[in-house]
């Protein structure tokens, strides 16, 4: 809190005036050049208020909020504009005031606390740093304040959490720790970028509580960075809309998520359910997972518990569960790469081999994978061309012309059109990449695909192409689809029938219309309540309303 | 300090410890295998063969290699390096003094060497990409492109025959006053400083740059923390272990790697006795200060692996 004068206490405490950010880029095979990432946007906040910030990835919102502290990512500069903090134009402070800014009146909340920690220090010593660093609190007065946070933040054992290790925390945990980071040093404003997004939707809730209530409770300003509306309307007085780097939409929260006035705005804030008309499981299931218990080494811990589904052909199975709950082992299980200790697969009538070893050209063609992250399931020195014709050669022996006819049909079923066989992966964005990845797995004309969180890392509208493509594809080429996600939205759109996993096993399993109807057993109430609403006060009708805690607790 | 720690401690001793048995059976083979007759060489070309014949039994040359081998060993555990063949003296003796001037003389360096380098890396991260950077870089790479007998003998030049500030030749002898002794070793210390100092200097600058990209380093600099803190406090406890792997390479080259340096300066030590002895093909001598020189570097080593064990908050700390 640095000296403010009284007469400034009604004013504003940040405004950012026709803010412009560039960076330098480095295309392959091109000449370095420089981009704007913020064309000239202006806002202001008040003392105590919160303004959510939101927008898909490349909107600037992380830019922005990062602005606040006059800090760019690697290459990225400011280059134009004012942003007054306090009274104060801090990019005319030089080095020695934007540190003195720093962690002191402004504080930042990473999106991933895992990553944001210093694994070498405990968490106590990384949370008074900045308040004894800048002088505002001895050491006793800093530790006796980040305990008090720590209770505030309801974190388990609040007086001795802060002798642990990083690693020793769950992620849920992180987050709230290092928001107590940030309020330890009682800063004026807090940028929040996007603190609840790596964590799973049960315990997201939790965490967004915990934040809600110390800003309330604290009295400090914040800017909350989302590409969530539904999470942002729970914690913000106001929302902006971002786009390109561009202001969209300034407005309340209520008007923003209720009466947005941009065509924009409201693409983000009407519901995208695609209609999707559960089919009936008929014939024989394509593939048949008889009672699997699989484990990592020879652990005692069994991953998979006596896991039984079934998949038909033409139709979709989601596996839904967060992090542990052993959606993705039960892919791998099934490809092969994790053989199974018990149970059987049968695929396409007959019986998968456990390793991936001794399975036949053809048990490898039909069944293939879509990965989370597109961009590193490719080779970033092959072109589209190469990595689509490649299971077109090694699985049917394609050549020449021939093969590059079929890799320009694929192409076309993706949408996307002849210009970019030559590219390479870099050169293409997000939903692109993922395209890709879905023209390879059709390639080797498979019976089923396995998704495994293959719109996880996309935008919510880039997402929703995805899945609008891969229902049209199935629709075209009887393929059936394994669809792992944690995200119960998707699963609504997509699935016919649904598998809820919950530490290992299969808690809930029958077709959609069953699997989402009550009565429900207690975790698949907590999951389904535990998705964001675009209603404010959601939040709490969400945490009153649940029957059992979250286990990232 | 709980059982994961001890265990993986344990691990690495007691491998370190069946490398050296290796290593033994490789220099005795390797010594075995090298052309000419032990007592030939006592005796010189003009015995008889009778004569030699009485000494092969003697020294045990017809028993069989594996036989001499546990000879040997068994020896070396209990202190018995054997006797050296030109002068037919205890080599333990004998090593004992030289070990310890070339322990000396390693230690000297690296008190000089490791903080500095360390010290370098720092600031040419701190400063990278900078003029500063480029001058610490330009000038450890130059001093580590010259060879060490060249850098030796330019010091040599200048500091003793031109200034005359210490002596060319390092002699030095049991009772010399310790200031003496350091005036003595101060040229070959210096070059054996400069030899390693750029390699160690380096290897910090790439590690501690490598954590830079680091996420907590962003968290550090916006806590508004000076860039000279953000690398101290929070770049370099996470750049230990391959800091600690090539500080302990290179202190092992200062006492196994100091040969040419040793002949230049005239320096009693390790390095000098080795050579006159290759050179007067006495086995024995080579075979015992072959396998200090080994229990040396395996040792070293062990200490990088376990500094890098301790270095790790995760096995420190389990959860």
């Amino acid at each position: 809190m640095a000296e403010r004068n009284p007469a400034e206490r009604d004013d504003n405490l940040l405004d950012i005036r026709n803010l412009r950010i560039e960076a330098k880029v480095y295309p392959p095979g091109e000449e370095p050049k420089t981009i704007t990432l913020v064309h000239d946007v202006s806002l202001t906040l008040k003392r105590g208020k919160v303004l959510g910030l939101i927008g898909e990835s490349g909107a600037g919102k992380s830019t922005i909020g990062l602005s606040t502290m006059a800090y760019g990512r690697g290459g990225v500069r400011i280059t134009g504009g004012e942003v007054v903090i306090n009274g104060r134009d801090i990019l005319k402070q030089g080095k020695r005031g934007v540190r003195a800014l720093r962690g002191r009146e402004v504080c930042y909340v990473a999106q991933s606390a895992a990553a944001a920690f210093n694994p070498a220090h405990r968490l106590m010593d990384q949370v008074v740093e900045a308040a004894i660093g800048h002088g505002t609190a001895s050491r006793a007065e800093a530790e006796k304040r980040a305990v008090a946070l720590f209770k505030k933040l309801s974190l388990p054992d609040p007086e001795n959490i802060g002798n642990r290790y990083p690693h020793q925390v769950s992620g849920g945990q992180l987050q709230r720790v290092m928001t107590a980071m940030a309020l330890c040093s009682q800063p004026d404003l807090i940028v929040f970028d996007e603190p609840t997004t790596a964590l799973d939707v049960t315990t997201q809730i939790d965490v967004l509580a915990a934040i809600k209530d110390a800003i309330h409770d604290t009295g400090v300003a914040a800017l909350y960075i989302t590409h969530d509306l539904a999470v942002v309307a729970q914690v913000s007085d106001e929302i902006m809309v971002l786009r390109h780097g561009r202001l969209v939409e300034w407005g309340g929260t209520r008007q923003i998520i209720k009466e947005p006035r941009q065509e924009y705005t409201n693409a983000l804030v009407s519901v995208h359910e695609i209609e999707h008309r559960e089919q009936n499981p008929a014939g024989t299931p394509v593939l048949s997972v008889k009672d699997v218990t699989a484990a990592y080494g020879r652990s005692h811990v069994k991953v998979l518990k006596n896991v039984s589904v079934d998949i038909y052909p033409g139709q979709t199975l989601a596996v839904v569960g967060e992090s542990g709950s052993g959606k993705s082992t039960l892919a791998r299980a099934i490809t092969g790469l994790l053989p199974p200790e018990q149970g059987s697969i049968t695929f396409a009538g007959r019986t998968l081999s456990n390793a991936l070893a001794q399975r036949s050209k053809a048990d490898l063609r039909e069944l293939q994978m879509i990965y989370q992250m597109a961009d590193v399931a490719m080779n970033p020195r092959q072109t589209v061309g190469t990595i689509i014709g490649r299971p077109l050669e090694f699985y049917f022996g394609m050549r020449g012309r021939e093969r590059d006819k079929r890799v320009a049909e694929l192409l076309e079923k993706i949408e996307m059109g002849k210009g970019f066989v030559d590219r390479y992966p870099a050169e293409l964005s997000g939903g692109q990449k993922q395209r890709v990845c879905i023209a390879r797995a059709l390639a080797a004309k498979p019976r089923m695909i396995i998704c495994d969180e293959v719109t996880s890392a996309l935008d919510p509208l880039v997402a929703h192409g995805i899945l609008k493509l891969l229902l049209e594809l199935q629709a075209e080429e009887q393929v059936a689809y394994l669809f792992i996600t944690h995200d119960l939205a998707t699963v609504k759109s997509i699935a016919d029938s649904i598998a809820v996993m919950y530490r290992g096993e299969v808690v809930r399993y029958g077709p959609k219309s069953k699997v989402l109807a009550p009565p429900f057993d207690d975790y698949t109430d907590l999951l389904l309540r535990s998705v964001p609403e675009m209603e404010i006060g959601w939040l709490e009708k969400a945490i009153s309303g649940r029957r059992m805690a979250s286990a990232g607790n | 300090m709980s059982s994961p720690i001890v265990k993986l401690v344990a691990q690495r001793i007691a491998l370190g410890l069946l490398l050296l048995l290796a290593v033994s059976v490789l220099i005795f083979a390797g010594t075995q295998i090298l052309p000419g007759d032990v007592a030939q060489s006592i005796l010189g070309q003009s015995a008889t063969p009778e004569a030699l014949a009485n000494l092969r039994a003697e020294l045990g040359l017809n028993d069989p290699a594996w036989v001499r081998y546990f000879k040997w060993l068994g020896g070396v555990l209990t202190g018995d390096l054997g006797t050296a063949l030109s002068s037919g003296q205890d080599i333990a003796t004998s090593i004992r003094g030289r070990l310890w001037n070339t322990l000396f003389l390693a230690f000297a360096a690296a008190v000089v060497a490791v903080p500095l380098a360390i010290l370098l890396g720092l600031l040419a991260v701190r400063y990278r990409n900078g003029p500063v950077d480029k001058i610490i870089s330009g000038l450890a790479l130059a001093s580590t492109s010259l060879p060490e007998f060249f850098i030796g003998y330019l010091l040599v030049f200048f500091f003793a025959v031109k200034l005359q500030w210490f002596p060319g030749i390092s002699t030095v002898y049991d009772g010399m006053p310790f200031l003496d002794r350091l005036k003595a070793i101060a040229l070959p210390a210096t070059a054996l400083t400069l030899v390693v100092l750029a390699h160690m200097m380096r290897m910090t600058r790439a590690a501690i740059l490598n954590v830079m990209q680091s996420a907590y380093i962003e968290t550090a600099e916006l806590k508004g923390l000076s860039p000279f803190d953000v690398i101290r406090k929070h770049a370099f406890p996470n750049a230990i272990a391959p800091i600690v792997n090539v500080v302990m390479l290179n202190l092992a080259f200062l006492i196994v790697g100091v040969v040419v340096v040793e002949v230049i300066f005239v320096y009693p030590g390790m390095g000098q006795y080795l050579v006159d002895h290759v050179a007067k093909r006495d086995v024995p001598v080579v075979q015992a200060v072959g396998l200090i020189f080994a229990a040396v570097y395996i040792g070293l080593n062990i200490v990088a692996d376990i500094a890098a064990i301790i270095a790790n908050p995760r096995l420190r700390h389990p959860k």
